[in-house]
């Protein structure tokens, strides 16, 4: 597997992204924003970071870099896209993930470890994890109150797209989610970080059994 | 050349913790009248257009397009003509 890392300016995790790829044995690569081509890629990964300064809106820049236009042609040719925080807050601006990751209820940066629960056990994000775990993953986000209107939550939640629920909701999103997928589960976006929880001397693991579910998904269709 | 005065705001449904904040600081500084305070954003955009029906669709165009983000921003806008060397504030 051939995985990608795109690098916006001012993306700040790519490294820990493809420091985690690469311990996993993937063969991943940095790729600029300034790109516009990604057919050699079997997956996508977008890094948290702030890109563009996030002026504006968190992502509403980085959407418009060139390498979003294939980006967006991976998504639908149902290549792997996964969006960590501020790739999560691209992706849904990009319109490939549905809502909109807005100010948290008590304004401010949280930077935290985080209780997870499993919402869909069955997805190329999550088939490693037991279906009742509880996992502790890193949040370090101002913007990560997830918010869509009614009638996009109930699709999302009759389809069983809400990957990632907060045990303890610490910014307001809605439905307590914490990480969806779009509709065929090939893009998918969550604000914790699991690239920070892959290594003991980071005294947290739980992020391991994500690029596990990653793996085993692509190496099962190839 | 025109000037385009936009304004961008939550819709209502929306909650806008940034100016609950600052609602609540100003209780705190004792201006007990306050009812309701929200923050937005501010554009100023010069543009050129050959009239102001151009002008004001190349305004809306971008706005949806960029500026806004149609899941909980609305907008409003002035359009006026303006002088090439008019200094805006």
């Amino acid at each position: 597997m051939k995985a990608a890392v795109i690098s916006f300016p001012g993306s700040n995790c790519d490294f820990d992204m493809l420091y985690a790829l690469k311990g996993f044995g993937v063969d991943a690569q940095i790729v600029s924003a300034k790109h516009n081509d990604l057919t050699e890629y079997d997956a996508i990964f977008l890094p948290g970071g702030f890109s563009y300064g996030d002026y504006l809106r968190t992502g509403a820049v980085a959407r418009f870099s060139p390498i979003m236009s294939a980006v967006t042609q991976a998504a639908n040719n149902g290549k792997l896209i996964v969006g960590i925080c501020n790739g999560f807050q691209i992706l849904t601006e990009a319109g490939l993930l549905p809502g909109q990751l807005l100010t948290n209820r008590t304004p401010g940066f949280i930077c935290d470890d985080v209780a997870l629960s499993i919402a869909n056990p069955n997805t190329a994000y999550t088939n490693a994890y037991g279906t009742e775990e509880i996992i502790h993953i890193p949040v370090a986000h101002a913007e990560g109150n997830y918010y869509a209107d009614e009638e996009t939550l109930a699709k999302i939640e009759n389809n069983n797209r809400v990957v990632f629920r907060y045990v303890n909701n610490p910014n307001g999103s809605v439905h307590d989610i914490a990480g969806i997928m779009n509709e065929n589960g090939n893009v998918f976006g969550m604000m914790p970080h699991p690239e920070r929880a892959v290594d003991a001397v980071t005294g947290n693991e739980d992020g391991k059994n994500f690029f596990k579910s990653i793996l085993s998904g692509i190496l099962a269709g190839a | 050349m025109y000037l385009a005065k936009i304004y961008v705001t939550y819709k209502p449904s929306i909650l806008d913790p940034q100016g609950e904040v600052i609602k609540a600081a100003l209780k705190r500084m004792d201006y007990s009248g306050i009812e309701k305070v929200s923050q937005g954003k501010y554009f100023e955009i010069k543009l050129n257009a050959i009239d102001v029906d151009a002008a004001t669709s190349e305004v809306e165009s971008l706005t949806d397009a960029l500026l806004i983000n149609q899941n909980t921003e609305t907008y409003r806008y002035d359009l006026s003509l303006v002088d090439e060397d008019e200094v805006v504030l």
